[in-house]
């Protein structure tokens, strides 16, 4: 059986030295192996950005794709081989500005993967500009006086999209950070997981520190019910989204590929491609 | 006794007009005739004129006729838009509700017929449509019995009594004919055709069909005319092969979608538009970086932006060619009837999988839309060929992540494995990468790579790039078209011809890459190059150019006015040029 070595390869990744996304990696790596999954087994579709290098590091099949389009990539893969197990990732640019139309629609269709966000509140990449998730205020090569727009509530919105799976985490924490992906890969649908991965480099607020000052657990504050979807609600935005672990799980909703009609329940990259010559007559005759 | 007409019906749209058209249509295709019907329709969905010209003949037509034999209308204004088609000697049958009347000073003659009226005392107005297709029965002297298929076909699941009373209404619209105007009654009457069972459909069903019999078993799509035919059609028939079609949130989505589905190892693909097309530029570059095989499918439409949504133009060809940003290996391919676009749309996937590369099959809206009588399609013409696609186990790798997926081979083309593969994991990307997917800047790897990407159409096979009709060593005239126009070449040819004008026929149907070889004898051959396309700057010509030279000798016919070239248009431009 693999373990988390196993999903390791050898190239190193080009992430600056304290960025939060190596426990990103190494969380993957384990929950991968937790869950008794085969490298070969696993495909990790990531967007652009310093984050969406990911795929390049962990050793299993690995799309690279472009800027905010992990999401359409991987449920694509997922609809091919439904036996695959698809973890999309990216940073909170990649999926909250260019690739947000997916991400809403990602959720309500609810097709089975895992979406890994690492969200740093700036652009990494291109070297410090804002992002939807940068704070009022806050200041960037693309905000010098401070960014006048709200940061987008990912929580609220994915919760009033419909989701079936909604988690956040910080990448200190790879403990939960870990379980919350086992859960999310078990979840039959979309499951989100907006991870806190702090860039070192260029955004000097939204630290490790101040995370591990504002962050609270779910799992601490006292009768809190992941399956209600109305607590989940008041509770994020009761602490204005900096809250951690499961915020919510609806068990019950069938994933897009259970209620697709028709859609075979093995994967489609088995099917023969040829149609029988008996279903090629009736097609034809159809037109006649 | 003739054995050719051509018939239109015209009215608001949403009134049944095209019900009107389809009935007759398909009650005369199994009568054995041979159609090609061409829907006039605007960007809206009640209200505005529409009409269905159809043609029907004896043999095979390609193409709308230049004039009308006969006007079915059912407002003025249906006639006063048509009415410069009728030929002499042509004939307006009009809805005596609206008190029809024509110009006097031509000879055409006018039966107003109580569509309505007769209708109503059916039991509805609505079946005004079956009166109106059994008045043309009574001129054209076709058995109103040929209908009762048809209409028990669309009107059954209403039940019987449904069926009867439109029956009912086509037989109430003969007889009113035969028993008002007796002998006076100007007839037409068609040459039995042969009586043989043939297809009878639009293009995007032939595209449609072409997926399914080409391996497609997931789309991802989103609606637009006149593409969305293909959509619909595979949303029906995917699910009964265990496939599934996605209507995604935007053009962007599908066609990334079909991608991630044809790196996963499921043939995939996706149709549009030129604006969903302008939306797919990016990851059309993404599937030419990675070698992901991509199939789409574009359906001209008049442009720039939304441009005319329901109309005729073929001016998407440099963006289809050229429409990424770098240089990416691509197959643009351009069928020209409907059993080709059934043919090479199965075809599509084959090249896309052995080339690993985007295929970009090109239609335009009257290929797309335009109905015609088909051929019978034949199943062991299809082939299903994956190329360098890795099949079977593969030996454990010497070192982790290390399966060279971009092997630089003398070819170009590397062996593919899907993921979930044993001893397969390699690592795709659009930065460039080294030979195992990782990512990689140096200079000398670079190359490599570019330079092996861009060798793997050096020697594509293409079955027939160009369809020839070359009758002679020197020509006068050499003409170039693609898509849809064939058939309104292939009819002025034969026209100029008559006129003692020596032409030949280049219809390219492999657009990229160009298939210089082909084409330059035959310009070498020609005094003039006349280019027959359906956008303002020539497009094609400058293709041409580019790829055989000879540029003094080639010339323009343009049409962009939204409207189909007609045979006698192609026929008077080339006269003026010789
Ligand atoms: C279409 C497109 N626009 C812009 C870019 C440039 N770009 C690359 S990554 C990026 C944003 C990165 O921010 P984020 O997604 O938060 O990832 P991070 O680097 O912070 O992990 C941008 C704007 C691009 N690659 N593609
Ligand atoms: S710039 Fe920021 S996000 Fe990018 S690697 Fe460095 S620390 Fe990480
Ligand atoms: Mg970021």
């Amino acid at each position: 059986m693999a373990t988390f070595k196993d999903f390791r390869n050898d190239v190193k990744p080009n992430w600056c030295p304290g960025c939060g996304d190596f426990s990103v990696q190494a969380a993957i790596q384990r929950a991968a192996a937790n869950l008794g999954l085969e490298p070969h087994q696993l495909a990790v579709i990531s967007g652009i950005g310093c984050s969406g290098r990911i795929s390049g590091y962990i050793h299993s099949y690995g799309f690279h794709g472009t800027h905010g389009r992990a999401l359409p990539l991987a449920q694509g893969v997922k609809m091919a081989n439904r036996n695959l197990t698809v973890i999309a990732a990216g940073g909170d640019g990649d999926g909250f500005a260019i690739g947000m139309g997916h991400t809403i629609h990602a959720i309500r269709r609810n097709i089975d993967i895992t979406y890994i966000v690492m969200d740093n509140q700036i652009y990494g990449l291109t070297k410090g500009q804002t992002s939807p998730r940068s704070d009022v205020g806050f200041k960037t090569k693309s905000t010098p006086q401070g960014s006048v727009e709200p940061a987008l509530s990912i929580m609220e919105i994915a919760l009033s999209a419909g989701a079936t799976f909604v988690a956040q985490s910080f990448s200190s924490d790879l403990k939960e950070l870990t379980s919350l992906i086992e859960e999310g890969i078990k979840h039959k649908g979309f499951s989100l997981i907006n991870v806190f991965s702090p860039c070192v480099t260029y955004n000097k607020v939204n630290t490790y520190d101040w995370f591990k000052e504002n962050l609270v657990k779910v799992s601490d504050i006292e009768g809190y019910d992941p399956s209600d979807r109305a607590m989940a609600m008041q509770t994020v935005m009761k602490y204005k989204g900096l809250v951690t672990g499961l915020i919510y799980q609806n068990k019950e909703q069938k994933s897009y590929q259970e209620l697709l009609h028709g859609y075979s329940e093995t994967p489609l990259t088995e099917a023969d491609l040829r149609l029988s010559k008996e279903k090629f007559e009736e097609l034809v005759a159809e037109f006649m | 006794m003739i054995h050719q007409l051509s018939w239109k019906v015209g009215g608001q749209q949403g009134e049944g007009i095209e019900s009107t058209g389809e009935i007759f249509s398909i009650a005369l295709n199994r009568l054995g005739y041979y159609l090609y019907g061409y829907r006039h329709f605007s960007s809206r969905i009640k209200g505005g004129h529409t009409n269905n010209k159809i043609r029907v003949s004896t043999t095979p037509v390609r193409s709308i006729a230049d004039d009308l034999d006969i006007l079915v209308a059912f407002d003025q204004e249906s006639i006063d838009f048509n009415f410069h088609e009728l030929r002499d000697g042509g004939i307006v049958i009009a809805d005596a509700k609206f008190n029809p009347t024509i110009p006097e000073d031509r000879n055409v003659t006018l039966y107003a017929v109580p569509f309505t009226d007769i209708a109503t005392n059916l039991g509805t107005s609505l079946m005004k449509n079956m009166v109106a297709v059994g008045a043309s029965s009574a001129v054209l002297d076709i058995d109103i019995s040929a209908y009762q298929e048809v209409v028990q076909e669309i009107f059954g699941r209403k039940g019987q009594q449904v069926v009867e009373k439109n029956m009912e209404a086509i037989r109430a619209g003969a007889q009113y004919m035969k028993e008002q105007l007796g002998d006076r009654m100007q007839t037409m009457k068609l040459a039995k055709a042969d009586g043989k069972k043939r297809m009878f459909m639009i293009g995007n069903d032939a595209i449609a069909l072409g997926a399914l019999a080409g391996g497609a078993r997931f789309m991802a799509a989103y609606p637009i005319t006149p593409a969305s035919e293909i959509m619909e059609y595979l949303i029906k028939k995917l699910p009964e092969l265990g496939g599934a079609v996605i209507q995604t949130e935007d053009e962007i989505a599908a066609c990334t979608m079909a991608i991630g589905a044809n790196y996963a190892g499921v043939r995939a693909f996706t149709a549009s538009a030129g604006p969903g097309l302008s939306l797919m530029v990016e990851s059309i570059g993404l599937a030419g970086m990675t070698e992901t095989p991509l199939v789409i499918v574009d359906t001209q439409r008049g442009g720039p932006s939304t441009g005319l949504p329901t109309k005729q133009e073929q001016s998407d060809l440099m963006a289809m060619i050229y429409g990424t940003h770098g240089e990416i290996p691509k197959i643009v391919m351009a069928p020209s009837t409907v059993q080709e676009a059934f043919y090479d749309t199965a075809e599509a996937f084959n090249l896309a999988e052995e080339y690993q590369c985007p295929v970009i099959v090109l239609s335009d809206l009257q290929l797309s839309l335009g109905k015609q009588t088909v051929e019978p399609l034949e199943y062991d013409k299809i082939e299903i060929r994956r190329g360098k696609l890795v099949t079977g186990e593969l030996p454990p790798l010497e070192k982790k992540g290390n399966f060279k997926r971009y092997e630089v081979t003398e070819d170009g083309i590397s062996p593919r494995v899907l993921p979930g593969t044993p001893n397969g994991i390699h690592h795709v990307t659009g930065v460039e990468h080294a030979e195992t997917g990782t990512p990689s800047e140096a200079a000398a790897n670079r190359k490599a790579q570019m330079d092996k990407r861009l060798r793997k159409l050096k020697n594509i096979q293409f079955n027939t790039p160009v369809h020839k009709n070359v009758k002679h060593d020197e020509a006068d005239l050499l003409i170039v078209g693609f898509l849809s126009t064939r058939g309104a070449i292939e009819e002025a040819i034969e026209r100029l011809e008559q006129d003692g004008v020596k032409v030949n026929h280049a219809h390219i149907r492999l657009l990229h890459p160009f298939p210089t070889e082909e084409v330059l004898p035959l310009v070498e051959a020609a005094k003039k190059v006349v280019v027959v396309e359906q956008n303002a700057t020539g497009q094609l010509a400058n293709i041409l150019k580019m790829n055989v030279g000879h540029a003094e000798k080639i010339v323009n016919v343009l049409k962009y006015d939204g409207n189909p070239f007609l045979p006698n248009e192609v026929y008077t431009k080339c006269k003026e040029l010789l």
